[in-house]
C-alpha cells in the first residue's frame, strides 16, 4: 500500500515542481499546471511499473484510497469557502453553470454529425 | 462535555472526516429517497457544503466558511489545497495512455472543444457581470469547466476566496445541469452509441454529471463517457492557469 502511496507522492511533488518551474519561466508568480503535470507523471509511472510487472493490487489500493477521497475533500472545501460573499453574485454562478451546457449540446450535435457515427 | 470539546478541538482533521461522512450519508439519502437518484448524492453533498459554508460565514464573520467555527476547523485542513490537489492527482490512476489512444481523435477533438466552450462561456458571462481582472475572469471560466478546475486555477493564480467559491458554484450547477439535461437531450443531439458517448464525456467533462446523466440515458454508455471525461479536469487544470490565463491576460491588455 505504501509503495502506491509513495508513487502518488513522488508524482505529486515532481508535478508541482515542474509547475513552479514553468511559472517562474513564464514570469508568473504562480504554480502553472502543477496538478496536470503530476497527473501525467502518475500515469507514466503507473504505466512503467505495470510494464515491469511491479504494479499490483496492493499498490493500487494506496492510490485508490485518495482517488475515492476526492469528492469528500471537495465537500469539505465547499464548506470552508467564503460562500457568504459569493452569494451576492449567485446568478452568475447559475448562468455560468447552465448556459455553456446548452452551447455544448448544440456544438456536440454538429461534431457527431460531421463524424458520421454508426 | 468539557472533555469531549477538548478531544474535538485537538483532533480537527478527524472531526472533518466525520462531518463530511455524515454530510455525504444524508446527501445520499436525499438523493435516493426524495429525488429518486435524479441528482447524484455527491452534487447534493457539495451543495450542502456550500450552504454550510454560507451559514458558517454568517455565524463567524470569517473568510473560511464553516471552518472558522472552531469545532469545524478540521474541515479547513481536509478541504485545504494540499489534500485537494493530492486527491485530484490520484484520480489520474484510473486513466491510462492506452485508453487515451482508444478514445481516439473524436474524443480528443471534443475534449479541446469542450474545455474551450465552457471556459469562453464562463469568461464572457463574468465579463458581462462586471469582472475585469484576468485572474477572476479565468477562475470563473475555469469553474464553468468543472468545480475542480475552478479552485485549482483560482488558487494557482491567487484569486480571492469569493471568486473561488463562485467558480465552484458554477461547476456544481453545471454538474447538476448535465445530469438532468443529458437524458432529455440525448435523442436530439445523437447521443446513442459508444463513440458518441466518448465524445460526450470529452465535451461535458464533469465526471459525476456525465456518469449520472448517461446512466439515466443508457447505462451501457457510462464507461465510454467516463473514459474521456476523466481527462477533462486534468487538461483543464493544465490549460486554464497556463495557456488560457496568458491568452485572457493578453486580450484584456
Amino acid at each position: 500500500m505504501i509503495y502506491g502511496l509513495s508513487i502518488l507522492s513522488l508524482s505529486f511533488i515532481l508535478g508541482q515542481w515542474v509547475g513552479e518551474l514553468l511559472g517562474s519561466a513564464l514570469g508568473i508568480d504562480a504554480n502553472v499546471g502543477g496538478v496536470g503535470f503530476a497527473m501525467l507523471f502518475l500515469m507514466l509511472l503507473k504505466e512503467w511499473f505495470s510494464r515491469k510487472g511491479w504494479f499490483n493490487v496492493e499498490m493500487e489500493s494506496g492510490i485508490e484510497f485518495w482517488n475515492k477521497l476526492y469528492i469528500p475533500i471537495v465537500i469539505a472545501m465547499a464548506a470552508s469557502l467564503n460562500v457568504q460573499s459569493a452569494v451576492s453574485s449567485g446568478t452568475l454562478a447559475l448562468m455560468a453553470g447552465i448556459l455553456p451546457v446548452f452551447l455544448a449540446f448544440a456544438i456536440f450535435s454538429r461534431i457527431v454529425k460531421s463524424f458520421k457515427l454508426d | 462535555m468539557e472533555e469531549l470539546l477538548k478531544i474535538i478541538d485537538q483532533n480537527g482533521l478527524i472531526i472533518g472526516f466525520l462531518v463530511v461522512g455524515l454530510l455525504a450519508f444524508l446527501a445520499d439519502l436525499v438523493s435516493k429517497k426524495l429525488l429518486k437518484g435524479k441528482i447524484p448524492g455527491s452534487a447534493i453533498a457539495i451543495f450542502a457544503g456550500l450552504v454550510l459554508g454560507y451559514l458558517g460565514g454568517i455565524f463567524s464573520n470569517g473568510e473560511k466558511g464553516l471552518a472558522d467555527v472552531s469545532v469545524f476547523k478540521g474541515l479547513g485542513v481536509l478541504g485545504g489545497s494540499m489534500f485537494r490537489d493530492f486527491a485530484i492527482v490520484a484520480t489520474a490512476a484510473g486513466a491510462s495512455f492506452l485508453l487515451i489512444r482508444k478514445s481516439g481523435l473524436l474524443g480528443l477533438i471534443s475534449l479541446v472543444f469542450g474545455i474551450s466552450i465552457f471556459f469562453v462561456g464562463g469568461v464572457v458571462l463574468a465579463w458581462f457581470w462586471g469582472y475585469r481582472d484576468a485572474v477572476s475572469l479565468v477562475t470563473i471560466g475555469a469553474g464553468a469547466c468543472t468545480y475542480i478546475v475552478g479552485p485549482v486555477t483560482g488558487s494557482a493564480l491567487g484569486a480571492s476566496s469569493e471568486v473561488i467559491a463562485l467558480s465552484i458554484g458554477a461547476g456544481v450547477v453545471k454538474t447538476i445541469a448535465v445530469t438532468i439535461l443529458t437524458p432529455i437531450f440525448a435523442p436530439t443531439i445523437g447521443l446513442n452509441s459508444p463513440a458518441s458517448a466518448m465524445a460526450y464525456g470529452g465535451m461535458m467533462g464533469t465526471s459525476s454529471g456525465v456518469a449520472a446523466g448517461l446512466a439515466a440515458t443508457d447505462p451501457k454508455l457510462v464507461p465510454y463517457g467516463a473514459v474521456t471525461a476523466t481527462f477533462y479536469t486534468g487538461l483543464g487544470c493544465l490549460l486554464c492557469p497556463s495557456a488560457f490565463y496568458i491568452l485572457v491576460n493578453w486580450i484584456i491588455e
